[in-house]
């Protein structure tokens, strides 16, 4: 690797000096060899369709949402020996989903 | 110079008004502002944040009758306007983030707006209550029930002032009308529909109809395979109400005539600057995403963000745009730490002044750019409260791109990615802007006005 060459020297082609655009454009496939040719086509464009956290099940989001609003999940019933991943959820142990109750601050 | 007519962009004297919003350095997500929006006339200015919620400021006027009259923006209403809501279908969390307010002219003494998250617009009536009714024969004034058998005369209950309360109360739910997700809505000039976009579809919605939406334009290919392009954002003419466009990620924007046909897939405009073939890069097409599109006042023109640029398109003119202002071009030497740090997918907005001589759009850094297209001036100003005292007039800023940088300039390699102002908005008369940064709310009103 030529290490102390300035980048416009490396990159200078036919005497013409390739713009900046297309100098980041070298330092991009560089880093990843394997990006597609095609950055605007389908695979980019579907990532961004989908946008939006990916839960397994309610019942996983249900969990995901209860360990944030609170501080401790909710106990298990006694009669349960046996934990599945984190807590199986029963209807009485979900917590009600209340409003959000904090003001923004721009308010305050 | 007549106190009336906004003096040209270098006149003018910028001052922080107010500055809203926590202090904390630590920023909690809920408090992310994700959309401003002012009224028509500029008395009420909205926020929607990432919690779902929304914040309205009332313009309050001292001195009103002098020159120099300061007006200040204090809180409204504040209410919580969309949920976390979960698609059992995907199993996808759908976020209450708030993305676009739009309000509706006002009609009556309460104020309407439209504010959408990702895949539900409701239509909020806020209205205020200053006088309470008293005097009930049957009802004590704490509310309890009297026994009737202890009525002996009867009185008429009369209104009485009391302190102002300003409620906000869901009017309407336009729901499931969205596969993906909504990223505008825009109220017609006919003050009955609106339309709201996702990133594939347009649907036309009655204002006081909720089961029923007309899909108008459709861009979904019938292989998602073949998918090249999705839609931005989407407005209404301002006076033309069979007139909107679309744009799109591929750096076009379409216009399209509801006379012409029910689906509007065929557009009757199609606005789109020729690039030169031997510039394209990989990221020409990423950096060429439209933002932001925005119609004048006139109505005569329209004006659309990409990541480097505002331009500004006559609307007779669909060849080339008639003005094109460079924001932050310093960056194009930096698009690839900006691919790698997902910055280049940063969604900017912009605004036009009242009477459409300025615009103004957001940068890094919390900075923001302001271009006269009178005077083919233009400015960089900083939204900080470090920086800024209040009635004291704020400095331009200078970001040096690159050689010998001057004492009060800043680097490009120092600037702050993360301090990124994507929402701003422009009093629709006063030289009044609103400003906002991750989770701050900056008012600056010009000295001479």
């Amino acid at each position: 690797r030529l290490a102390n060459v300035p980048q416009s020297l490396l990159i200078e082609v036919e005497d013409k000096v390739i713009s900046p655009e297309k100098a980041e454009e070298a330092k991009l496939k560089a880093r990843y060899p394997n990006l597609g040719h095609k950055p605007g086509g389908s695979d980019l464009l579907r990532k961004r369709l989908q946008k939006g956290q990916k839960y397994f099940d309610s019942g996983d989001y249900n969990m995901a949402k209860a360990k944030i609003k609170n501080k401790q999940l909710p106990t298990a019933a006694p009669e349960k020996t046996e934990i599945t991943g984190d807590h199986i959820p029963t209807p009485q142990d979900l917590p009600q989903r209340k409003p959000s109750l904090v003001a923004s601050k721009l308010a305050g | 110079i007549s106190g009336a007519v906004q003096g040209a962009g270098g006149d003018m004297q910028w001052c922080l008004s107010q500055a809203k919003g926590s202090l904390d350095d630590d920023v909690t997500e809920a408090d992310i502002i994700s959309t401003l929006e002012f009224n028509h006339t500029g008395e009420l200015l909205a926020t929607g944040d990432k919690g779902g919620r929304i914040v309205i400021f009332q313009q309050e006027i001292e001195n009103k009758r002098q020159p120099q009259y300061r007006s200040e923006y204090n809180v409204y209403s504040t209410f919580q306007s969309h949920e976390p809501e979960f698609d059992y279908l995907k199993s996808l969390e759908i976020e209450e983030k708030i993305n676009k307010i739009r309000w509706i002219p006002q009609k009556n003494a309460a104020h309407f707006l439209l504010s959408t998250n990702d895949k539900t617009i409701k239509l909020w009536k806020i209205s205020e209550r200053d006088k309470r009714p008293e005097g009930y024969n049957l009802k004590e004034e704490d509310g309890r029930y009297r026994d009737p058998s202890t009525v002996t005369s009867l009185r008429v209950p009369v209104f009485r002032p009391m302190d102002l309360m300003v409620e906000a109360s869901p009017r309407k739910v336009f729901a499931n009308a969205h596969t993906y997700h909504i990223n505008s809505v825009s109220v017609n000039s006919d003050n009955e529909t609106y339309l709201s976009a996702d990133d594939l579809r347009i649907n036309l919605w009655h204002l006081e109809i909720t089961d029923r939406s007309f899909n108008i334009v459709d861009i979904k290919p019938a292989n998602m395979e073949e998918l090249t392009e999705v839609i931005t954002a989407a407005e209404f003419h301002p006076h033309q109400c069979n007139t909107f466009v679309y744009s799109s990620s591929k750096g076009t924007i379409r216009m399209c005539d509801m006379r012409a046909s029910a689906l509007c897939d065929k557009h009757s405009k199609m606005f789109e600057e020729p690039e030169d073939p031997s510039n394209r890069s990989f990221f020409s097409e990423i950096i060429s995403s439209i933002s932001d599109v925005k119609f004048s006042h006139s109505g005569r023109y329209m004006m659309t963000r990409d990541y480097l640029s505002v331009k500004i398109w006559d609307l007779n003119m669909e060849s080339k745009p008639v003005e094109t202002y460079q924001v932050h071009e310093y960056l194009r030497s930096k698009l690839c730490s900006l691919y790698e740090n997902d910055c280049i997918f940063d969604k900017f907005e912009c605004c036009w002044n009242g009477n459409d001589s300025m615009v103004m759009t957001g940068s890094y850094n919390n900075f923001f750019r302001m271009f006269d297209r009178d005077h083919r001036w233009d400015v960089t100003l900083e939204a900080s409260r470090e920086n800024s005292k209040p009635f004291q007039v704020i400095k331009p800023r200078k970001v040096c791109a690159g050689g010998k940088r001057k004492k009060d300039e800043i680097s490009v390699d120092s600037l702050d990615f993360n301090k990124k102002i994507l929402h701003t908005a422009w009093h629709p008369q006063d030289s009044i802007i609103v400003v906002a940064t991750t989770n701050n709310l900056y008012i600056f009103q010009d000295k001479m006005n």
